[in-house]
């Protein structure tokens, strides 16, 4: 999936059609993706919140004069090519598709949380009713039917952008061929496959 | 709350249970590494605790998965981490780590040193309990010279092999926490080093403290020696530990990654008691001190010379001292390594529930299981002979 930072508003429809098509417990401490918002000071001071995910909207900024630029970015599982989530699972539980989705086997988790602790970027979470893992799945039941995930398909301003990475006429190859592309953590070496445009350093 | 987390990070993943697992396996291996001293490294001064840090180890190990079953979110589907394990996880590898330690290594050297006594006490007892005893043979009842020659040296190396297992048992303990690289608090390539020391450390501290109690109960005299061996060994251990923990820290004040301001906040505001007051101070800086004054073995009579009835408390309040600290140390890696976002923006807390199946109850109930365990094995396979000793106070000296 490609990013754009500059394109997001933060009006976080991302979210809710999120937690409306994959299930995700409304409760504010789990999401499949959320948006954060961050505020740079004049004096480097990052401020960074993400209310219920930014469903409900953010506060006002305290102390505007300060601020020296703000912005929104989305998160989600950044379906890593050497994902520390699938590494750690014991029992094989959470896996990688063929076409590089990572997902959970409901059916065979058996709740140990050991990949939340190995997620860099806390985009697991334990489903409070099915006791397993959740997370993003790129809407994969919408995949198989040609679809795009729904966080894609609702995004008013086109922030996100969907397809293959190594075909040559995708959305998400023309992303990458016409913008610099940077991934989350690179130092980390989980080869995100979450790539963002005009990312700002200071977001980790 | 303070600063921002991940909305996913509210929930804290690894609770009091997880804290308590690490703690239980690090005594297993602490009291088995104490019993090989004795048997491959000839340290006889230690010999009384032989038996007893076996059992120790076994009443403990028995109870070590039952925190980990207790907190999984599907306990009836555990049994697949045998089946069709990940063979690139290091949490994979528990259920064969720990099957061979008890298995192999406990189950094994326990039996060969019991089973001339179990014979006998199969020929002496009468009713059920020579039943169980000529069961625990399985059969085997010859005490020839020879047969007991075999029992010795089968002991002997599988104690020899049991010293690695253990290493490797607490060892990987360290490696499912040093190995996450997600989390700069955990991920450390000393880890699994420190926790074997530490393991060392409150294993030995354990049987000194049980040693002395059982001596004690059963009006026996305590053997000075043992002991002061066992405080020789305790204080060498501990130094190692605070070495590498030491060096841990210095390491990554003087590195100073990105993480090390999170960290700095997490150990002044959320770790400052259980790390500061309780690991450092009272469990490391205390008892190195006071062992370091009393023991005789470090220098002939100690630097402070002090009467054995006086040592003994000393080396108990010790003991004590330290469990709590090694305790302590478990707490500050699984919470404290929980209490910070891996954003690296902000500090979460945890608060432990009292009931509950993650609750301080169930915590306790698990804590207090292998001393009722290690009661039975104890009545079972008693690791002393009560026989010739006649009963003395244990004040008299």
């Amino acid at each position: 999936m490609g990013i754009d930072v500059r394109k997001c508003i933060g009006c976080a429809r991302c979210v809710v059609a999120c937690k409306t098509e994959n299930d995700v417990p409304e409760e504010p401490h789990f999401f499949n993706t959320w948006i954060e918002r961050y505020v740079i000071r004049r004096d480097h001071e990052v401020d960074v919140d993400s209310p219920n995910g930014g469903i409900d909207g953010f506060p006002p900024i305290a102390e505007p004069a300060t601020v020296r630029r703000t912005f929104f970015v989305p998160k989600l599982c950044n379906h890593c090519d050497n994902p520390p989530c699938v590494q750690v699972c014991p029992v094989g539980a959470t896996f990688i598709t063929q076409d590089g989705v990572v997902l959970v086997d409901e059916g065979y988790c058996i709740g140990c949380r050991y990949c939340v602790q190995a997620c860099p970027y806390g985009a697991r979470y334990i489903h409070p009713e099915k006791h397993v893992a959740g997370k993003c799945t790129f809407c994969y039941h919408r995949l198989v039917d040609g679809l795009v995930p729904a966080c894609v398909e609702v995004c008013p301003t086109g922030a996100r952008i969907f397809g293959e990475v190594e075909e040559r006429a995708t959305p998400l190859a023309r992303f990458m061929q016409f913008n610099d592309v940077q991934v989350l953590k690179g130092h980390l070496n989980t080869k995100p496959k979450a790539y963002y445009a005009n990312l700002d350093g200071e977001v980790r | 709350m303070q600063g921002y987390i991940y909305p996913n990070e509210f929930e804290l993943q690894w609770s009091l249970l997880i804290v308590l697992y690490p703690y239980l396996t690090g005594l297993v291996a602490g009291a088995f590494i104490l019993a090989s001293l004795e048997r491959v490294f000839n340290v006889k001064e230690v010999q009384p605790t032989y038996r007893l840090s076996l059992l120790t180890a076994l009443a403990f190990l028995l109870v070590a998965p039952l925190p980990l079953l207790a907190h999984l979110g599907h306990p009836e589907r555990s049994y697949e981490i045998f089946l069709t394990p990940n063979t690139n996880s290091a949490m994979a590898m528990f259920g064969f780590v720990y099957a061979w330690y008890l298995a192999v290594v406990l189950l094994l050297e326990v039996w060969f040193d019991y089973r001339k006594d179990m014979v006998l006490w199969a020929r002496e007892s009468r009713g059920v309990r020579r039943w169980i005893y000529y069961v625990l043979t399985l059969g085997a009842t010859d005490i020839s010279e020879k047969s007991l020659r075999f029992d010795d040296s089968a002991g002997r190396w599988i104690t020899v092999i049991g010293i690695p297992s253990a290493f490797l048992l607490h060892g990987y303990v360290g490696f499912i926490f040093g190995s996450i690289k997600a989390n700069p608090w955990w991920s450390s390539v000393l880890m699994p080093v420190v926790f074997l020391f530490s393991a060392m450390v409150s294993g030995i501290a354990l049987v000194l403290v049980l040693y002395m109690l059982t001596t004690m109960f059963r009006w026996r005299k305590i053997d000075m020696a043992c002991l002061d061996k066992l405080a020789q060994f305790l204080f060498y251990a501990l130094v190692v530990d605070f070495s590498l923990e030491a060096l841990d820290f210095i390491h990554r004040l003087y590195e100073s990654e990105e993480s090390i301001e999170i960290l700095r906040q997490l150990i002044e505001s959320r770790l400052f008691i259980s790390l500061i007051v309780l690991q450092v101070v009272m469990g490391t800086v205390i008892p190195l001190i006071a062992l370091a004054l009393v023991s005789p073995g470090l220098k002939k009579g100690g630097f402070l010379r002090t009467p054995p009835e006086l040592r003994q408390i000393i080396y108990l309040v010790a003991a004590v001292f330290i469990q709590i600290g090694i305790f302590s140390i478990r707490w500050n890696v699984v919470i404290g390594g929980q209490l910070f976002s891996k954003s690296l923006r902000g500090l979460t807390v945890y608060k432990v529930e009292l009931l509950g199946i993650e609750g301080l109850a169930m915590t306790i109930g698990l804590l207090l299981l292998p001393f009722v365990i290690l009661w039975v094995l104890v009545k079972l396979l008693p690791p002393w002979s009560d026989g010739p000793e006649p009963d003395t106070p244990p004040a008299s000296g």
